[in-house]
């Protein structure tokens, strides 16, 4: 039978069944219960839990274990994540992979501590300094928070970049049933590359993000970008929902996504054409299931917790070949389906 | 459904306890707790959706049931209750009159009768009783099934004190 649990728990135990006995936190309101969770079963099964002294000290904790091989991850929320922001940025640079969680709060500053989209773009485009990316993954359910622990941490691995996965205070605090995966389905993939101790058996690997020569600077970066287009052309994630005669489609990803659906729901009860596209890659941005619904598609309606901070990526996914209104909240409130309901009707 | 009160009275013990009778009856269901300082000498609650179908938002603004325990968490809740919805308060701490028209209300003096029978702290599960015996929803053994489920074992001599609760709640 399936079990109830909250969002913040079942990342941890997910995380625990895809192999991670490797994490390092720092408390914060709405995802404490992650790491509470890992202080209770990590001793448990010979894993590590630590909490750190500070949010940049776990980071940089992930660095290093990753570095020696093994699945690592971290979790906060949004003031926590820019504090880790430096770390994440390391980690790309040394092309390491691992698992952040962020379990979004309001903000800018300290903000508040009700369910936010706000950090879209530290996410997508400012995780840290540099030119690099991380994967992000989106989940709208305590089940789909599970399914995409492992899915992130093998994504990572495939290829060696940071993983973070985007919730918010809603999903954290929420119990939903889950089924959890049987332990050791998920087997860490080899990592030759790893800085661990070899007896002398091979030339010692170095993990490093520093290149003071230009020339070799750029051509690693550049490298780095060339398996970043391999990512977007594999590893896009989109789910839609009765899209495929929709006038009006709505994207949103995460806790406003269920609200979407919502929506779409009563709209469709009333006969309106309307529909769901549900990024679950926020990078790679699921551009190949935009531009498929901008070709019937009369409109799109993003609707979001924040200023709209998505927008221009659905944007510039579909060329601008049909408006991309918006509508959302920020501050920690959570709209409601009636609130999009009317927005998707002054557009049908 | 809703479940408010104060921090303390087991507002979100019992909005679990109808979430995993829920998931025992197959259905979907969801449970969102309030969170932070509102848990703290103001109001505590918890939205629980029991559905057939996916549940879209978890966040209720227009329950259909409503369990109040405390009369900041009847005054914040009642206006939003659905027409033909429900209400169960504990008349206990709660002496308003209630205007509407088209919802029934239920009076149970929970918290009074938690403390004559030996139950204090669970006038929370009386009202529980209350709220599956009028909902019909399942079976004593599917609720008691789903108390089973939500108290752990270290604490497995609070069970027999939930069910006399329950029943309590029940007959009221």
């Amino acid at each position: 039978m399936k079990v109830l649990m909250k969002g913040n728990e079942a990342l941890g135990e997910a995380a625990i069944r895809a192999g991670c006995r490797h994490f390092f936190g720092y408390p914060i309101t709405p995802q404490t219960e992650l790491a509470a969770y890992m202080s209770k079963r990590m001793p448990k099964i010979g894993g590590t839990y630590l909490q750190a002294e500070s949010e940049i000290a776990a980071v940089n904790m992930v660095l290093g274990a990753s570095a020696a091989g093994v699945r690592a991850m971290t979790s906060s929320s949004s003031p926590g994540i820019s504090l880790k922001s430096e770390g994440i940025s390391y980690m790309a640079g040394s092309d390491l992979p691992a698992l952040i969680i962020n379990v979004q709060r309001g903000g800018p500053g300290l903000g508040g501590i009700q369910p936010s989209q706000a950090d879209y773009w530290q996410a997508t485009k400012a995780t840290g300094h540099g030119d690099f990316q991380v994967l992000v993954f989106a989940p709208s359910t305590v089940q789909e928070m599970v399914d995409l622990v492992s899915d992130a941490f093998d994504t990572a691995d495939r290829w060696r970049m940071p993983a973070m996965i985007l919730a918010d205070g809603m999903l954290g605090q929420m119990m939903e049933p889950v089924e959890l995966p049987e332990e050791g389905e998920h087997a860490s993939t080899e990592k030759p590359w790893a800085a661990n101790g070899h007896s002398n058996k091979r030339e010692h690997n170095i993990i490093n993000s520093l290149y003071l020569t230009p020339d070799k600077l750029e051509e690693l970066v550049v490298e780095r970008y060339k398996r970043y287009e391999q990512v977007k052309a594999t590893e896009q994630r989109a789910e839609e929902y009765l899209c495929d005669d929709a006038d009006v489609i709505i994207v949103a990803y995460g806790a406003s996504s269920r609200v979407a659906r919502s929506a779409v729901n009563k709209a469709r009860e009333k006969g309106g054409k309307v529909g769901l596209l549900r990024p679950i890659t926020l990078w790679p941005f699921p551009t190949g299931a935009l531009q498929k619904a901008a070709g019937h598609a009369k409109a799109f309606l993003t609707v979001e917790m924040s200023m709209g901070q998505m927008v221009d990526d659905v944007k510039l996914a579909i060329d601008c070949r049909v408006p991309v209104h918006f509508f959302g909240r920020t501050g920690g409130i959570i709209p409601t389906p009636g609130e999009v309901l009317a927005e998707v009707e002054k557009l049908l | 459904m809703v479940f408010a009160g104060f921090g303390g009275q087991g507002v979100l013990f019992a909005g679990k306890v109808a979430a995993y009778a829920g998931l025992i009856k197959g259905k979907e269901i969801s449970w969102l707790p309030s969170y932070g300082p509102e848990m703290r000498g103001g109001t505590a609650n918890c939205s629980v959706c029991i559905s057939d179908e996916p549940i879209g938002s978890p966040l209720i603004t227009a329950p259909n049931y409503l369990i109040a325990m405390n009369l900041p968490s009847l005054e914040r809740f009642i206006d939003g209750v659905e027409p033909g919805g429900t209400v169960i308060l504990d008349s206990s701490l709660i002496d308003r009159e209630i205007s509407r028209g088209d919802i029934t209300v239920y009076r149970v003096p929970s918290s009074r009768l938690a403390e004559e029978n030996g139950l204090t702290g669970l006038s929370n599960m009386i009202l529980v009783g209350k709220l599956f015996h009028e909902l019909g929803f399942c079976t004593d053994e599917v609720l008691d099934e789903a108390m089973q489920k939500c108290i752990p074992q270290r604490k497995a001599a609070m069970l027999e004190l939930n069910r006399r609760a329950v029943a309590l709640g029940a007959r009221q």
